[in-house]
């Protein structure tokens, strides 16, 4: 011994250790990876031997290695080797490994159980704190079931350094394994009053973050923390409550009120900003601004003028929220965020802008966006220039251009825009100006002005036009030029503008307009002049495009090409009929008659499709295969769509289609949607009453209409001060006529003062295009949320005890609703046909529960399924059953012990049509899923069915399992296509699947004698354990083992029973059953608990399956929901195990 | 907090610390893609930003940065402060603490962040009694060494260097 601790001082002597490393490493700066992976060779060879200060010191250095980037996953078990350590320095060590190299997919985790058990209860504090440290880093489910009795015991330890550490981790526990949370709560809230200021802290921090993700179960707490908000004075603490008071506030109002002047005391006399800024974000939580209004806003205004960037841009994320309730309050410290945009931090500006968005009305649109138009001009960054651009244009058309009172001033604002250098924005500008120009009517002769000058200034947008996508715009200017070209005041100047070579260098959509757009203003230009008489002018424009078109004729690209050509024949033709002396314009001008409206982006979907037509249906017969994809050109316009070509192929007669075009009509007359070319509609909106005063055309004389070279909006803003004036004093005089006529008495309401947002009428109007109503979400579901269905003033129910830390076959009765298993369990001989029986008697017993039973055509294999449906929260927890005949098979093949089959149930919940479904799941190092030869290891496969709504269809799918002395979590996902009649959509579903110790067992009957040999035998090992507060018959309980956990009783007498169950792979499994007192309290105590090996007689092994047998209920159900649009698609997955 | 990360002018890692359980790529990934945007800000610059859905609250002490994920209902300024706190007690510990300190007792500065916080929590508000928890550890630590030295010692000539080495 002595001799092995000298020959590892000796190694060690010669061994580096982190000082060396670090240094080695700085070292080779140019050859570090090739430094590092020598020591990484080194560390590998120091970890074989035996000496664990030597382990520790190459551990640490892991550790170090691990934070510069390379891969230490393959050392993990070393540092559990480590960590298991006596010695405090070395323990340190390896529970600081642990706590960065570990995360829940590392395997070692499982191993370190009973470590951690043991340094928690270790005499040493700090060998607690060690491992409490290391633990909340990388805590998992399931050492969090194991550890968490442990830790609650810790929460009374008698140091406040361990307890405040245990009560901080507890909060970790309750995340990774939420049932700890009931049994653990009512201790959690003692330490709310613990002599120690740290643990009373942790308490606080923990009930807070508890709160935030369910506030209602610690409504009844908020006594005891107003108690201490009041008395506490640590800053941290009160953050804590105050944040905790702004979760509990929505929900109970009283408690706002209450919290009002403590709130108030603080922010007036706090220096902590920290705790300000948490006052004031409850405050807003709170929504009682009002009464704390003024306070607040002060403060909020010391945020503003503090000259500290991150208080500043706290102050504007407060705003923010206190926007959304209370606008007003916020309007006005407009100058404070103007104010902000001029601030160096990018981040500050942006969140300035959000405000802004918001903070704007028909008052104060045009002065903000005139500061905006300031900051455009001086902003020095394109990105920060392209984000103040959007934000111009999205602050001006939010909710249908509401607060634009003058359309001329913002199309002057857009062609502003359009001079940006450098802005990849201009297609946004463009849409809007279309918008604008087709929706509102009144503005289309300013527009078509203003577009003219653009075009006729096109070089200057183009100059870099490579570049930037500013010459969007010209796509915008020349449609609108072309199709309202009657407002056009020279339209032979726009049209020679439009025909320049220079188009030819623009993109292709762009020149395609461009051509598009020539012709309409050519049949424009044809009318105004064949009116003249004088018939060569009129031939001079036709020549002009004979002369200018081919240059489009030759352009790459085919559309513009075929526009062109198609043109180009057609004035050609229109030039022969001139020469002839025949008056054509009328005819040309019948070319592009009619008006185009604009119409919802959605509004085709509203269109009901007719009935008796399946869009889906083939026409025809299918194309074969052999009839090649590649010969159809494919899409040459981008609006082309394949269906089109087949429809050539219709052979519809006569009378159909004008039945159907009838039907149409009336369903167009019909549909609200539908926007018809007769005016009736917009006529309707017009008349509407509170209207009809708006002095839609008086207004654009006012304004001068030739504006020479570009416009410049800061006119419309004295313009439109003026207009209101003006309209103010008119609404006056209307008002004076009104009380004249109806001589009331009553005093002067709209007399002068500020104008109300509703005095201020739009100079135009804007026809509203509506958009497509969102769905309503009727019920939101918060699975999600881990703590929301635990509700903590309930009694602690005996199935949520934590797991002691003893070995049992804990049958954790979870299952509310079955009280029907007595026959069941109390059969010995689990033989075909008693079991049918009883089904029948069951069935007839329990009328709400669905028993399904599918038997096997050879009668071998008969299986029982049965399904309890629970009104749970929108939940459905379905249940499973072995089948009891089942027992035959598996002992013949015992050698088979290691596969399982998963019948999975798909029942399709919801109104659409499931198909294309794949499973599967990721492998564990335990379990796979065996996949069709060939398949790659994480190929899914495919469910052999589709599933119509209502439908419920079994699949099955076959696992290998090595171990079945470990419960098991296997991630899986579900693929499918959800399709509705009108659309199809890929959707993806979640799942676990938990193969649990229990489900491995097989109800095997055993008769009394072989049980006594087996028991003497001395092969098994034994514990026991006791539970407290079951309270239900005995027979019932005896029921529930059998039922859950597939024993069979071998032995009963009054109260006590023996049973037996046996694993697939062959293990024994005896468990006695006692009632103590008769009382109303019964305990178990299972005597010999106990898994004898019958292939490994590993001990330990079996007492981790004792364990994990905890609350396989909760386990074994697995509901996966998910929200699409209104509808919920249920899918069930309900698990049962087998084997061959 | 989700986690803390320390790291230099230069852009390398100093010190991590994870909260949540991720795997080893995804944190690289958040790594590096913090430290560039970190860096990449200018020094008047507000300490806060938002970064996917997590709140990002960074410091700059001398050469090293110290920057911290929160979720988006924590208050950044108490998490400044946490920032603060730590390096006043890293400072307190070393005695004016420097980037090499941390280089070089790397598992010191995590011995102290681990009394400081807890699972993302501030565990201990008192600098005194963090201070007094660490001293206290490495007195326990230093007295197991000492005792082994002394067992070493005893054996013969070639420990004695072991002893120096240690």
């Amino acid at each position: 011994m002595a001799l092995k601790i000298v020959k590892g001082s000796i190694d060690r002597m010669f061994d580096k250790n982190l000082q060396d490393l670090v240094r080695g490493i700085r070292n080779h700066k140019e050859d570090e990876a090739k430094y590092i992976s020598t020591c990484i060779d080194e560390i590998k060879q120091e970890l074989k031997q035996d000496n664990i200060a030597v382990k520790a010191n190459a551990v640490c250095k892991l550790t170090y290695l691990q934070m510069l980037g390379y891969d230490v996953s393959w050392a993990a078990f070393n540092i559990v080797e480590v960590m298991s350590s006596s010695k405090f320095t070395y323990k340190r060590i390896g529970y600081l490994a642990a706590s960065q190299c570990f995360h829940e997919s590392t395997d070692v985790i499982m191993l370190t159980t009973n470590q951690i058990r043991k340094d928690l209860s270790s005499p040493n504090q700090y060998d607690t704190g060690v491992a409490l440290t290391g633990l909340s880093c990388f805590v998992t489910p399931d050492l969090a079931r194991d550890l968490a009795n442990d830790i609650m015991t810790l929460m009374s330890h008698t140091k406040p350094y361990i307890r405040k550490k245990a009560v901080l981790i507890m909060y970790k526990v309750f995340l990774k394994y939420p049932e700890s949370l009931r049994p653990a709560f009512p201790r959690l809230k003692e330490k709310l009053e613990d002599p120690d200021p740290g643990v009373q802290s942790a308490a606080v921090n923990v009930i807070c973050e508890l709160a935030r993700r369910n506030p209602k179960n610690y409504l009844s707490l908020a006594p005891l923390f107003f108690k201490l908000m009041t008395s506490s004075t640590n800053n941290w603490v009160l953050i804590k409550i105050i944040k905790l008071f702004g979760a509990l506030t929505p929900l109970e109002p009283r408690l706002g009120k209450k919290l009002i002047e403590p709130l108030t005391n603080l922010i007036h006399s706090t220096s902590a900003m920290s705790l300000l800024y948490e006052c004031v974000n409850t405050v807003i939580a709170g929504q009682y601004w009002f009464s704390v209004g003024s306070a607040s806003l002060s403060s909020l205004c010391v945020f503003g003028v503090v000259d500290s960037p991150e208080v500043k841009y706290l102050g504007l994320l407060a705003m923010s929220k206190i926007l959304k309730t209370h606008p007003k309050s916020v309007q006005s410290h407009k100058d404070l965020i103007l104010q902000c945009l001029d601030d160096k931090d990018e981040s500050i500006r942006l969140r300035a802008l959000d405000l802004l968005y918001g903070m704007v009305s028909k008052k104060n649109l045009m002065e903000i966006v005139k500061k905006l138009m300031l900051h455009v001009d001086k902003a020095e960054g394109t990105t920060y220039r392209d984000e103040l651009l959007t934000k111009i244009i999205d602050i001006c058309s939010q909710s249908n251009y509401q607060y634009i009172t003058n359309f001329e001033w913002y199309i002057s604002i857009l062609v502003e825009l359009t001079r940006l250098e450098g802005t990849r924005h201009g297609h946004l500008i463009a849409s809007q100006m279309l918008d604008v120009a087709i929706r509102v009517k009144a503005i289309r002769v300013f527009a078509v002005a203003q577009m003219a000058t653009l075009l006729d200034n096109a070089h200057l947008l183009t100059g870099n036009m490579q570049r930037n996508g500013i010459c969007e715009v010209l796509y915008a200017a020349a449609w609108i030029c072309g199709e309202f070209s009657e407002h056009l005041e020279n339209p032979m100047q726009t049209l020679e503008a439009m025909l320049r070579p220079k188009v030819a260098t623009l993109p292709g959509h762009i020149q395609a307009v461009y051509v598009q757009n020539a012709a309409k203003l050519f049949a424009t230009v044809l009318k105004a002049q064949e009116g003249n008489t004088d018939s060569t002018t009129a031939q001079e424009t036709s020549q002009l495009m004979i002369d200018r078109l081919p240059l489009f004729v030759q352009s790459a690209n085919l559309e513009v090409q075929e526009r062109a050509s198609c043109i180009l024949q057609l004035v050609k033709y229109i030039q022969k009929l001139q020469q002839k002396d025949v008056e054509v314009a009328e005819e040309v001008n019948a070319l592009f008659a009619g008006e185009l409206n604009p119409v919802a982006p959605k509004a085709q979907k509203k269109v009901p499709v007719p009935e008796g037509l399946d869009l889906d249906a083939w026409i025809n017969e299918p194309p074969s295969e052999s009839e090649s994809e590649d010969e159809q050109p494919k899409a040459i316009f981008a609006k082309e769509e394949p269906k089109h070509s087949r429809t050539r192929h219709t052979e519809v007669d006569e009378k159909e289609l004008a039945r159907r075009r009838e039907a149409r009509k009336q369903e167009q007359a019909n549909n609200p949607f539908y926007i018809k070319a007769s005016p009736s509609s917009q006529k309707v909106y017009q008349d509407a009453p509170g209207v009809e005063h708006i002095p839609v055309v008086q207004i654009d004389l006012s304004v001068p209409l030739k504006v020479p070279g570009l416009p410049m909006s800061d006119q419309y803003v004295k313009l439109e001060e003026e207009r209101r004036q003006k309209e103010r004093a008119e609404k006056k005089k209307k008002e004076k006529k009104k009380r004249k006529e109806k001589r009331s008495g009553r005093g002067k309401k709209h007399d002068s003062g500020p104008e109300s947002e509703e005095d201020i009428t739009p100079a135009h109007q804007v026809d509203i295009v509506t958009e497509e109503m969102p769905e309503v979400q009727t019920n939101l579901l918060s699975s999600n949320c881990v703590f929301v269905h635990l509700y903590l003033s309930r009694p602690l129910a005996d199935s949520e005890k934590l797991p002691v830390r003893s070995h049992r076959a804990a049958e954790a009765a979870k299952s509310p609703v079955e009280d029907g298993e007595t026959e069941n369990a109390t059969s010995l001989e689990p033989k075909k046909k008693s079991s049918k029986e009883k089904r029948e008697k069951k069935k007839d017993k329990d009328r709400d529960r669905k028993v399904r039973v599918q038997r096997c055509s050879k009668g071998r294999l008969e299986q029982q399924v049965q399904r309890i449906v629970l009104k749970n929260k929108n939940k459905l927890l379905f249940k499973n059953l072995f089948p009891p005949t089942q027992v035959y098979d598996i002992q013949g093949n015992l050698q088979d012990g290691s596969q399982v089959v998963v019948s999975v149930i798909f029942e399709n919940k919801c109104d659409s049509f499931l198909k294309s479904m794949e499973f599967n799941v990721l492998d564990s190092l335990n379990s796979k899923l065996q996949r069709p030869e060939g398949s790659g290891p994480h190929d899914g496969l495919t469910v052999p069915f589709q599933l119509p709504p209502g439908v419920s269809n079994e699949a099955r799918f076959v696992f290998t399992v090595q171990s079945i002395v470990m419960p098991q979590k296997l991630k899986g996902t579900l693929t499918f296509i959800v399709k509705n009649e009108d659309s199809s959509t890929h959707e993806k579903l979640d799942f676990k699947l938990h193969f649990t110790c229990t489900s491995y067992l097989i109800t095997t009957p055993c008769y009394s004698d072989a049980f006594a040999k087996l028991l003497e035998s001395g092969d098994l090992k034994g514990s026991s354990v006791r539970l407290e507060g079951v309270n239900m018959p005995f027979h019932h309980l005896l029921a529930r083992i059998c039922f859950h956990h597939h024993f069979s009783v071998v032995e009963r007498i009054d109260s006590c029973a023996s049973m037996y169950s046996r694993s697939i792979q062959g293990h024994h499994v005896c468990l006695l059953v006692k009632t103590v007192s008769k009382q109303q309290r019964s305990t178990r105590e299972p005597i010999w608990d106990t898994l004898a090996m019958c292939k490994t007689a590993d001990s330990d092994a079996s007492v981790f399956l004792c364990c994990k047998k905890q609350n396989q209920d909760l386990k074994d159900k697995s509901v996966c929901q998910k929200t699409h649009k209104k509808l919920y698609i249920h899918i069930i997955f309900h698990f049962y195990f087998a084997t061959f | 907090m989700q986690f803390m990360l320390l790291f230099s002018r230069q852009g390398k890692l100093r010190l991590q610390k994870w909260y949540v359980p991720l795997s080893d790529k995804e944190k690289k990934k958040i790594t590096r893609e913090l430290v560039q945007t970190v860096l990449a800000r200018k020094p008047k610059m507000c300490s806060f930003l938002e970064w996917r859905d997590l709140k990002i609250v960074y410091k700059r002490y001398a050469s090293l940065y110290f920057c911290c994920a929160i979720e988006d209902q924590d208050n950044e300024l108490i998490t400044l402060e946490i920032i603060h706190r730590y390096v006043e007690l890293l400072d307190k510990y070393f005695g004016s603490v420097c980037e090499l300190d941390i280089i070089f007792n790397f598992e010191k500065a995590y011995f102290i962040l681990d009394e400081f916080l807890l699972g993302g929590e501030a565990q201990e508000t008192s600098k005194k009694n963090v201070l007094k928890a660490i001293e206290q550890a490495d007195l326990l630590q230093e007295n197991i060494d000492f005792q082994m030295r002394l067992f070493a010692g005893t054996v013969g000539e070639v420990n004695i260097a072991v002893v120096v080495d240690q």
